[in-house]
């Protein structure tokens, strides 16, 4: 603080307290991207229509699992209006997100996965007529045995549906021990036993899936995408396409919604640049939304077994975990959906030793991997629910027991995670309080009841997708002799505000509005690498890197003003456009003259920002995920009506409080917290990623029950209840101004809650999603008989762990690293690795 | 993007000259009206005619009268024309029920009541796209030889979707048949066939022009839909019921029908007779729940479990008749539709 | 499937009144309004989520109604009046439904957006003063995945004041 001399000490105070505020941040605000979104002008890849552009449509399998013998095109090239034909053997380069996970083709040159794996692609001049050609493309299959989920995958290791993995069809198997978890079940009283499943289900963006690609002027590739992470496309293009990556702009258009979806390099966006390249001409393709759902990338189905040790107190002496995953056909995240399906649940609660043991199997559907709260939202849901489970037993109050067995804030967990700022208690006590949780919970008459359940989530992943030393977000900013500011960066908007993001940090340290900047995101030519919009790091990540690049901006630009006005740089202040002395603010300049007074002493004014997380003590193998620069919690209670009868089952209100550190633009955050409720209780009630397997003995078929957005069950206007929402701002001194993530967190602790509230309504305990009624009903048929009222799972399958690798928590003494010898948990174990 | 096929496109002015054309064509013509039914099934090349006759400018087929004998409505009023009219607000409240509860608004304000009543019928196996139909082999409604809800039958199982017609049925309603050479009245309820593939007895030339109501002077009805969610999803079981009550509450006439649980509405005769006589009482009302509830034989190719919805079949005629004998299930109805205002 | 080449040809023309212009368009035959407003009018604001009625993502107003472009055929249109996003500002200024979505966070992805502007618009013009349950079964042919709905309704509500306060006598 400047320590004025002239003035009265109070005033000072006051008028600092004036300088000092925060203009931008904090204050709800029109988005920077409203008024396009509202006017129709933001484009959409599918928007972009260019002269002489072609539609591309893709030929995919009918065959859940099969050999390609042969193709024949002929036919189809023969077909007016066609101008190109791909098959697999025109980009056998295999690619995939994960680097040891290099499984996918964007055709498949000799062998399909699932129905809807593509085989060939048609280029036309009209949409329709490349539609009509693919069905004059001949392909002769031969059929292989169909696996339609994990168990099957476990009990059939022939055909592998991939030739590497662990064994058989089992892509990845985790065994991570942290403790002597046998010693925590010994000193417990009571231990709990429970089982879950999570259905899987997708994100089902409105935007369908769509990419145009050209060959520019200069003869180089540049592709509009709907993508979540262009700079892990621009990589993969480069690969299959064995072109320089210098050679290549990926332009991520504005995502019309994500989740998740569009965070994979897709076949579709392979084959449009391949064509492109190919025909000197544009190539479009917009999926139809039947192909969007083979897309997919959704939640994965996973199994869930839950052993916790509990002292009478709610102490947690010991937990054991182990999940069962399905993978679909690819790898895709899978690797890491796979180690987040045990990352997580020690951040909340804590937990002295934790026993983690994690299997994924390929089947023969589409491909799993991010969904909002990316692994991590299956086993939040088995734990919420047995808390609820434990307090009953040791008849306690569900919020009283969570808020006893809270971690505390910057604890370093069981698995070597280093917690931030912990806000869980303070959710937990406002969700309580503005429920009116006390008043309701085991009181509400038969039929109503309520339920709570809590979570945490990282803000950004830890470590890249693949290795590599360099920051993970990058800022370059621009400021010219007119004033204006323009930010360039990688980041890419889906949807969630990640330009405002930017703009609102830049305009607040630089004392201008959001109006005055210029924002180039998306975009791999201009802006420096971002890696993406997901696991919630854009604001955290992308926001410091910009919060660095403005920083630099300002000190050079108060040496320039500081000069002129002969006041000490520590007294100038940037607000209102203006930049002036804090103690007399009437002496200044404008914020256009500071760019002109700095770009006259330094030269042209351009600086950069960029961040890299702190390292992380989980130096085990496969503590690269989990890992965080710190974590949201949240808390919610939801109330429900359940028909006795029937189990038809409302909900008429959900309270959520969501700690953010703090909220950047409140009313994007209470929107990112009312969509992650939203989605949430679609999961929690209806939405579902179904198969149907047809009878054996006459097909070998498997195929999505209903890939549409009709069956495919999204809640609408009319389903959605009210939501209260409490944003709990501590700020935390990782994030950009203390922000932490709001996009994914909120949504975990809806599903738990949902089915708490279920029990606490009739009595039962659905411990599986969705929560319907038909299972409510065969619920409540078990409780009227007398025995288990539930519906759920009632075993978890063998499997063959390998060897734990043991790592002693930090109260063992333990140093992050694993003390027994990492082996090979088979002589087959193979990883696709990154060729390059 | 999904794209319809090619087709020629024929915009009669009046009904003669859209009967004509109907008959030239044959079976290879369909007729549009409000398209959101016929449209999707042709993108999904579920069907593909060659011509497609629109009704949009045909004369007179937009208009409700209010008659002493009883109402006529034409066969292309919308929807939400009808959701709209307070003139099914009393005896025929199960018709602007059924109809204000049709997808969303968007679509009821462009589908018909004709277009409704004709629906094609539904099933999981049918509504997909030709893609994914080949990969299933296809079914027996479309290009395929099995029945994949019922394997072993040699009939197609999709299932009756419509709204409206449950609740015109309830109703005693009529329509009216128009082709070049005749035109018939046939009793709502005789119009389908059980028979997912062949569910219509109107001849590919007739042009379905209006519904015929008889006067609904003492009578009560209402209509009861079962779907996931507030608004978008068809039936997959509704239950509409009308009596006639006389003094004391006695039942002097009733009618109920099941819909979406089978190939063509189901009339719960038995069901209905049982309330002919006696008050509507608890246990007039379990009995004809239970009567109508045996009719109801759902099966694998909706949404819902099919066990689940048999069960909620009576349940909702107990509401049904409930309600109409002057009971408050508002509770139960908006919690079920989720639509504040039925 | 069919096989025959598709027909590439414009063949039909229709004559529209798009956003208050006259407007001549002619287009392959099988399109549907949809398909005309953004390849051929180059009207890219009304957005597809499925085509099929699914989703509400393409609504426009046909004669000042919320209709589904997805499922009209352009023939149909001729001689009608089309309200598309590009239309509902005027003289320069947005909508007030347009500031009101703006300003309170209603535009997450914003590809829903269109559709639900002009189906408000829609309810707005036949009943100014519509009740929380109204403007949610108004809009329940609109699906957002981003919102949760609940900002939408709000500045709905807020757009419905602004429009009061401007039809004021003597505002």
């Amino acid at each position: 603080m400047p320590n004025p001399t002239e003035s009265p000490a109070v005033e000072v105070v006051e008028l600092q307290l004036e300088t000092d505020r925060l203009r931008v941040i904090g204050v709800p605000r029109r988005r920077v991207d409203a008024r396009a979104k509202v006017t129709g002008q933001t484009r959409y890849a599918d928007d972009i229509f260019l002269p002489r552009m072609a539609y591309c449509k893709l030929l995919r399998s009918p065959h859940p699992h099969a050999r390609i013998q042969k193709i024949d095109s002929s036919r189809a090239l023969a077909h007016p209006g066609v101008y190109l034909v791909l098959t697999g053997k025109d980009l056998p380069i295999e690619y995939g997100i994960i680097p040891v996970s290099q499984d996918e083709q964007a055709l498949c040159l000799d062998h399909v996965r699932h129905v809807g794996d593509p085989v060939a692609a048609v280029v036309a001049r009209e949409e329709l007529t490349a539609l009509e050609a693919l069905d004059l493309i001949d392909v002769e299959y031969e059929i292989l045995t169909t696996v339609s989920d994990p168990e099957e995958a476990l009990a059939t290791p022939e055909p592998r549906i991939h030739d590497y993995g662990e064994e058989g069809n089992i892509h990845k198997r985790v065994n991570l021990e942290f403790g002597n978890v046998d010693e925590g079940f010994a000193e417990a009283d009571e231990i709990f036993e429970d089982f879950f499943f999570y259905q899987g289900n997708t994100h089902l963006p409105i935007e369908q899936h769509a990419s145009v690609a050209i060959k520019d002027p200069e003869g180089k590739l540049t592709i509009w995408s709907s993508t979540q992470t262009p700079h892990y496309l621009h990589r993969a293009l480069a690969k299959v396409l064995e072109m320089s990556p210098a050679h290549i702009r990926v332009i991520a258009t504005p995502n019309g919604g994500g989740f998740g979806g569009k965070s994979d390099p897709f076949n579709h966006e392979i084959v449009v640049a391949k064509a492109a390249l190919m025909l000197d001409r544009p190539v479009k393709i917009g999926l139809t939304r039947e192909e969007v759902f083979y897309c997919h990338r959704g939640r994965h189905p996973v199994l869930m077994r839950f052993k916790t040790g509990v002292k009478k107190d709610g102490t947690i002496t010991g937990m054991h975990l182990q999940t069962l995953i399905d993978g679909g056909a690819y790898g895709s995240y899978g690797v890491a959906s796979t180690f987040y399906t045990g990352a997580l649940q020690t951040t909340s609660y804590h937990v002295p030793r934790y026993h983690f043991q994690a299997c994924r199997a390929f089947t023969n559907k589409p491909p799993c991997g991010p969904k909002r709260g990316h692994g991590t939202v299956q086993p939040r849901f088995g734990q919420e629910i047995q808390l609820d489970k434990i307090a009953e037993k040791l008849k306690l109050d569900p919020a009283e027991l969570r808020l006893r067995i809270a971690e505390a804030p910057n604890a370093v967990t069981a698995n070597f995670l280093e917690l931030g700022t912990v806000g869980l208690r303070e959710c937990i006590r406002r969700v309580v309080k503005i429920s009116s949780w006390n008043e309701k919970f085991r009181k509400l008459p038969e039929g109503r009841g309520v339920g709570l359940a809590c979570s945490a989530y990282l803000t950004g992943a830890g470590l890249p997708i693949y290795w590599n030393a360099m920051p993970h977000s990058g800022v370059q900013l621009k400021l010219d002799r007119g004033g204006g500011i323009t930010i360039f960066c990688g980041a890419t908007e889906i949807g969630q505000g990640s330009d405002d993001v930017l703009a609102a940090i830049v305009a607040e340290v630089l004392g201008v509005t959001t109006f005055d900047i210029r924002i180039y995101t998306g975009d791999t030519d201009l802006g420096p690498v971002d890696l993406g919009s997901y696991s919630s790091r854009v604001t955290l990540m992308a926001g410091n890197a910009a919060m660095q690049a403005a920083e630099r901006a300002k000190a050079m630009l108060t040496e320039a003003v500081g000069a002129r006005l002969d006041v000490p740089k520590e007294r100038l202040r940037f607000a209102d456009q203006r930049v002036f002395d804090s103690a007399a603010p009437e002496k200044g300049v404008t914020f256009h003259e500071a760019v002109c007074l700095a770009e006259a002493r330094f030269g042209t004014v351009g600086t950069v920002g960029s961040y890299t997380p702190p390292r992380s003590p989980a130096q085990f193998k496969g503590g690269g995920v989990g890992p965080s620069p710190t974590y949201s919690y949240s808390a919610a209670v939801v109330e429900v009506t359940v028909n006795p009868v029937t189990g038809w089952i409302n909900v008429p209100k959900i309270w959520i409080a969501h700690d953010i550190g703090r909220a950047l633009n409140p009313a994007l955050a209470r929107g990112q917290v009312e969509g992650s409720v939203y989605m949430g209780l679609g999961e929690a009630l209806m939405e579902e990623q179904e198969f149907r397997r047809l009878p054996k003995r006459l097909s070998h078929a498997l195929v999505h029950k209903f890939p549409s957005i009709l069956e495919y069950k999204s809640p609408t206007s009319l389903d959605m209840p009210e939501i209260v929402v409490e944003l709990v701002e501590e700020p935390d001194p990782h994030g950009p101004f203390g922000a932490k993530e709001v996009g994914q967190g909120p949504l975990l602790p809806i599903m738990p809650a949902v089915a708490n509230a279920v029990y606490d309504a009739v009595g039962v305990r659905v411990d599986e999603v969705p929560i319907t009624p038909e299972k409510i009903v065969k619920a409540l048929a078990e409780k009227k008989a007398g025995r288990a009222p539930r519906f759920g799972p009632t075993y978890f399958p063998d499997v063959d762990w390998p060897e734990p690798l043991r790592v002693p928590p930090p109260w063992e003494g333990g140093d992050g690293r694993a003390v027994n010898e990492v082996r090979r948990s088979s002589s087959q174990r193979k990883e696709k690795v990154l060729r390059t | 993007m999904m794209r319809l096929p090619l087709f020629e496109f024929r915009a009669p002015r009046t009904l003669e000259e859209a009967a004509r054309i109907l008959d030239g064509e044959g079976t290879s013509a369909m007729l549009l009206a409000g398209g959101t039914d016929l449209l999707p099934n042709m993108k999904r090349r579920q069907q593909v005619p060659r011509t497609l006759v629109s009704l949009r400018h045909v004369g007179g087929l937009k208009e409700a009268q209010l008659t002493p004998s009883g109402l006529r409505l034409g066969a292309c009023l919308t929807l939400a024309d009808i959701a709209r009219d307070p003139r099914f607000r009393n005896g025929a409240s199960a018709l602007w029920q059924a109809a204000s509860q049709v997808a969303t608004p968007h679509i009821r304000t462009m589908a018909t009541l004709g277009g409704n009543i004709c629906l094609d019928t539904r099933c999981n196996y049918y509504d997909q796209s030709y893609e994914w139909r080949k990969a299933i082999n296809f079914c027996l409604k479309k290009d395929g030889i099995t029945c994949w809800v019922a394997p072993a039958s040699s009939k197609c199982m999709a299932v009756s979707s419509t709204d409206t017609a449950p609740a015109l049925i309830a109703l005693g309603a009529r329509v009216l048949l128009v082709s070049r050479a005749e035109e018939r009245e046939v009793p709502l309820c005789d119009l389908y066939n059980s028979d997912g593939s062949d569910y219509i007895r109107r001849r590919p030339n007739e042009i379905l022009t209006e519904v015929l109501l008889d006067s609904l002077r003492g009578w009560k009805s209402t209509y009861w839909k079962l779907r996931r969610r507030g608004s978008f999803d068809f039936p997959v079981l509704s239950v509409a019921a009308a009596v006639q009550l006389g003094n004391g509450g006695i039942a002097q006439d009733a009618r109920i029908v099941v819909g979406s649980v089978a190939s063509r509405p189901l009339v719960a005769t038995e069901a209905a007779k049982s309330l002919v006589g006696r008050p509507l009482d608890e246990e007039a009302i379990r009995e004809a729940a239970a009567l109508a509830g045996r009719i109801a034989k759902p099966l694998d190719n909706t949404d819902f479990d099919m066990s689940w919805r048999k069960k909620v079949a009576t349940e909702f005629v107990t509401y049904a008749l409930r309600e109409l004998r002057g009971e408050d299930v508002r509770t139960e109805r908006q919690r079920l539709t989720r639509y504040p205002f039925v | 499937m069919a096989t025959a080449p598709a027909e590439s040809q414009k063949t039909a023309r229709i004559k529209i009144t798009l956003n208050g212009e006259e407007t001549d368009v002619s287009f392959a035959p099988y399109k549907t309004l949809l398909e005309v407003l953004r390849e051929d009018l180059g009207h890219t604001g009304t957005k597809h989520g499925c085509e099929l009625g699914e989703c509400g993502a393409c609504a426009v107003l046909l004669d000042g109604k919320p209709v589904l472009s997805c499922l009209l055929l352009a023939w149909e249109c001729d001689g009608c009046s089309i309200t598309t996003i590009e239309g509902l500002g005027s003289n320069g200024r947005l909508h007030p439904l347009q500031s009101a979505f703006a300003n309170l966070g209603a535009a997450q992805c914003g590809y829903c957006t269109p559709g639900i502007l002009l189906t408000a618009k829609a309810l707005l013009d036949e009943n100014p003063h519509p009740s929380r349950d109204q403007i949610r079964e108004a809009l329940s042919g609109n699906l957002c995945r981003c919102t949760g709905y609940l900002q939408i309704f709000e500045a709905v509500e807020a757009a419905m004041v602004q429009i009061a306060e401007w039809k004021k006598p003597g505002a």
